[in-house]
């Protein structure tokens, strides 16, 4: 399909690597990775976390999407990460490519570029990638012997902004159709690649799981709001539908985690267990569009966490999941794996946990093997008033019974996570977190009978997302986003008695703006993106490299000749009526129910979880023929003799 | 959880290890602080029963001797490991080196005998490659270099700009011709560098050669540690650091294996 030779590069990057900062990062050889042969394979996928190495090659998405794809015989699937500024200049100077860090191969010579947008603050990363790879920015530019440029992860399921980038979007799990669409690519060479670009594309669009933007057109209303979104020729489907993996333990990947040289920003293995979460939290994307809720088995979780340890040599363990004691057997799952592990150096963690005093209970059996961790708690509200209007379903009662309990069984500290700018929040709502944090160190410092009690509140700027209860709602103005953070910081630093123990750190409101514009951005978004990156825009995600001023210098003029502009997209609230631009989109979710459910947000009304009370309709499994998919199991996990089986074989 | 650490029962130390491996090719681009997490990695997959420090954060007990600067290769990196029970080195040596990620590769290990590795790693023995300079130009440098008693060379290091005589610690250097890896033509240096603080690295050389006779390599060279030991000042060779190890590890087996 590709013109471009598929040659390694390594030779004249070596030459540059020892003038640029931490080159250990574009050299592979990671423990796990995969060599394959290029003309052993017919089907070709660079897959690219459009970040630094450090924060994409624990990338879990990535990770699976390797291994599953490289575990056909015939695929060939190589990483590829964005190079920092220093090496992008060299290789500018030097004519070398976007290459691959597995084989060094450029990325333009691959049939598909698969890229994971965990986060829109990715956007720009990937025009330098695309850029570099010498394949042309825009979609419409391309022919046939450019790879197919192909959207993931959550970014995805609004991929509007950067519809004229890419040649294709895929929405939720990834597992089955990246075969899926491997075995199109496969079939479609076999028989000589007819009708050539534009026919594969339209193979991928007639699935009805993949999106190909250019087979859709936008019009537009004279106030500036969509009219409507539609296919522009036949045989396109009106909406494309996300897609689900059912009985997780049938895809126990990664199987082998990659462990690199240079240190990552996840020094440890991760296991997933399980996907999706029905707790309800109306400003959560996440978990909204990866309904329903579908847990691996203790046993499955027991092998995973085994097999990583064997096969990577990590000190610690992960349990990932968006909430991760909710699983319904957390505690023998606990239990088993702080068992096993008693007396090997591991450590497990659970990184992402409620507000619950059980939570404590957790943490102590997991820290028995290894060391202990923080505990880290996101109430998300400061007033009960609005963790109503964000069904947080916590209440300070909750708060402090665990809070106590933390300090009651030996920790001296807790991160206590928070947000700014929710719907209807007032300042009284924000400043009600102070009060939260000294009643936290009051507690405390009762219950432990010592002073040295701390609490960290971490406050950031909340960004209404796609396809949640909140997409209808006005973002924040940063400025009062900004005015509100001091008021609170302010008034924690100013009281005597408990200022000191309070720790406060929080993210200012600006980048919160530009996220916001791209999270719920239309397709005239991209000339914004283009624009700032033409102006040296990069590594958005990162402080150090982030500019207020030039994404809104660039989107003054990229907009200037449209009726909308920044504030348009991000603090003005929507009606029902108005035309979203990932209408077209399939999550699942009933977009009648999504509408209620910011109704009753509104009205302080909760919302239950599914798995513990009847349904509530949201639309997910009747739309995508799936069902929640829980335990128990009542299955344990057994000790295992294998663990230190090795030390057999060195003894004297 | 008090501000004591918690009470471990922690494995006491039976045997300590020394381990020579080797930092090759694209792995040349590691830094310390990279092979510790490889190696710290490696042993646990390999299921070696490291001995761990007490506190808060145990550690596995390695001790790292004198490594290559990032960029640098060597054939000569040394550490020394504590364990909870007795190992066979030989066995040890494979299993690590099956661990490790190909570029790092464990040449040797020996049961320690008594007295610290570091005291015995006294000079380094370097090669570097010059491509597109000629041994002429390289051994006049070399030679204009060698007549100077002290030659300051500055180098940034953590704490800001530092100034130190890279000459006194250059024991021999020649300059020989030969060809890279790629089989273009190239200048070799071969250098015996007495260890002392700051250490002075090739790099340092290179900028004494630049300072004392202008020599401008046109692009980075190429640097491999070829051995590291003991210094014989007679001769100005370096010796092997594990020979004694390897001459009293008969005793050391049937006495206590660690006096110290």
């Amino acid at each position: 399909m590709s013109a471009v030779k598929a040659e390694s590069v390594f030779p004249r990057l070596e030459a540059l690597l020892p003038l640029v900062q931490k080159p250990i990062q574009y050299v592979g050889g990671e423990l796990n990775a995969v060599s394959k042969e290029w003309e052993s394979t017919t089907v070709r996928w660079a897959l690219m976390y459009p970040d630094a190495y450090e924060i994409g090659v624990p990338n879990q998405g990535v990770q699976i999407l390797y291994e599953i794809l490289n575990e056909q015989p015939d695929v060939l699937a190589e990483r590829t990460y964005s190079v920092l500024s220093d090496l992008e200049s060299l290789m500018r100077e030097h004519d070398v490519p976007q290459f691959t860090v597995d084989g060094h191969r450029p990325v333009g010579a691959f049939d598909v570029l698969g890229l994971s947008f965990a986060t829109e603050l990715g956007y720009t990363n990937m025009l330098t990638a695309l850029d570099l790879a010498g394949i042309p920015l825009h979609a419409a530019d391309r022919s046939d012997e450019h790879p197919i440029v192909l959207a993931g992860g959550h970014a995805a399921f609004n991929p509007e902004p950067i519809a004229g980038f890419i040649d294709a979007a895929v929405l939720g799990d990834g597992e089955q159709v990246a075969l899926e669409i491997t075995n199109l690519i496969r079939q479609f060479k076999a028989e000589g690649s007819p009708g050539g670009r534009e026919q594969l594309l339209m193979r991928l669009a007639q699935t009805g799981g993949v999106y190909v933007p250019a087979f859709y057109d936008v019009e537009y209303l004279t106030d500036g709001r969509i009219k409507r979104v539609v296919p522009n020729r036949p045989g396109v489907p009106w909406r494309v539908s996300k897609h689900t993996v059912t009985d997780l333990d049938a895809w126990p990947y990664p199987k082998k985690p990659l462990v690199p040289l240079a240190e990552s920003v996840h020094e440890r293995a991760s296991v997933e267990i399980f996907r999706g979460c029905t707790r309800g939290c109306r400003f959560c994307q996440a978990g909204m569009i990866t309904r329903p809720v579908r847990e691996r088995s203790i046993t499955g979780i027991g092998e995973m966490v085994e097999q990583a340890l064997q096969s990577t040599g990590f000190e610690e363990v992960g349990l990932l999941s968006l909430s991760s004691a909710d699983h319904s057997e957390i505690k023998d799952i606990a239990k088993g794996l702080a068992d096993r592990y008693e007396g090997t150096n591991t450590s497990l963690s659970l990184p992402s946990t409620r507000v619950d005093a059980f939570n404590i209970d957790l943490a102590n059996e997991l820290s028995r093997s290894g060391r202990r961790s923080g505990l880290t708690f996101a109430p998300e509200g400061g007033s009960e008033r609005i963790r109503r209007v964000i069904n947080k379903m916590v209440t300070e009662e909750d708060l402090i019974r665990t809070v106590t309990a933390a300090y009651g069984a030996g920790w001296r500290q807790v991160k206590l996570y928070f947000m700014c700018g929710l719907p209807t929040e007032t300042d009284e709502d924000v400043l009600q977190i102070a009060r939260l944090a000294r009643e936290v160190i009051k507690t405390g410092r009762e219950v432990a009978g010592r002073k040295d009690i701390r609490c960290t509140v971490s406050i950031g700027g909340f960004v209404p997302k796609p396809h949640t209860p909140f997409q209808w709602a006005a973002q924040l103005d940063h400025e009062t986003t900004d005015a509100r953070l001091m008021k609170l910081r302010n008034d924690i630093r100013d009281d005597r008695q408990f200022g000191k123990a309070i720790g406060f750190r929080y993210h200012d409101g600006k980048p919160g703006i530009v996220e916001g514009l791209l999270s719920r951005g239309d397709r005239r978004v991209g000339a914004v993106i283009e624009a700032v990156w033409r102006d040296g825009g990069r590594f958005d995600g990162w402080s150090e490299h982030f500019s207020f001023e030039r994404w809104m210098r660039c989107a003054g003029k990229a907009l200037q000749d449209q009726p909308v502009d920044v504030d348009w997209y991000t603090t003005r609230e929507r009606e029902f009526s108005e035309v979203l631009p990932w209408d077209h989109l399939d999550s699942g979710l009933d977009k009648d129910w999504l509408w209620e459910d910011w109704q009753d947000s509104l009205n302080d009304v909760e919302v239950e979880d599914c798995r513990w009370t009847p349904c509530f309709d949201c639309g997910v499994c009747p739309q995508m023929g799936t069902d929640i998919e829980i335990g128990p199991t009542g299955k344990q996990l057994l000790p295992l003799t294998a663990v230190g089986a090795g030390v057999a074989t060195l003894r004297a | 959880m008090s501000r004591q650490p918690p009470v471990r029962d922690v494995a006491p130390t039976v045997q300590k290890l020394r381990v020579r491996y080797a930092k090759r090719g694209r792995l040349r681009f590691t830094s310390h602080r990279d092979i510790q997490r490889a190696l710290e990695r490696a042993l646990r997959r390999a299921g070696v029963p490291m001995a761990y420090s007490a506190g808060f954060t145990p550690h596995p007990k390695i001790s790292y001797a004198g490594a290559a600067a990032m960029g640098s290769a060597s054939e000569a990196e040394y550490l020394e490991i504590s364990v909870t029970e007795r190992l066979d080195p030989a066995r040890l040596r494979a299993s690590l080196d099956a661990a490790l990620p190909p570029g790092l590769d464990v040449i040797e290990v020996v049961e320690a005998a008594p007295g610290a590795l570091a005291d015995l790693l006294q000079a380094s023995e370097w090669q570097i490659e010059l491509p597109g300079v000629s041994a002429g130009q390289a051994g006049a440098a070399t030679a204009m270099l060698m007549t100077e008693s002290a030659v300051e060379v500055e180098r940034m290091m953590k704490s800001g700009p530092r100034r130190f005589d890279a000459r006194g610690p250059i024991v021999r250097l020649a300059a020989d011709s030969g060809s890279t890896a790629s089989g273009a033509p190239c200048a070799i240096l071969r250098a015996v560098v007495r260890h002392e603080t700051p250490a002075v690295r090739p790099d340092d050389i290179l900028t004494a050669l630049r300072q004392v006779a202008g020599l401008t390599p046109p692009v980075p060279p190429m640097v491999t540690r070829l051995a590291q030991g003991p210094l014989d000042p007679e001769s100005g060779t370096v010796a092997d650091p594990l020979a004694a190890d390897r001459a009293s590890v008969g005793d050391a087996v049937a006495a206590d294996p660690h006096p110290r």
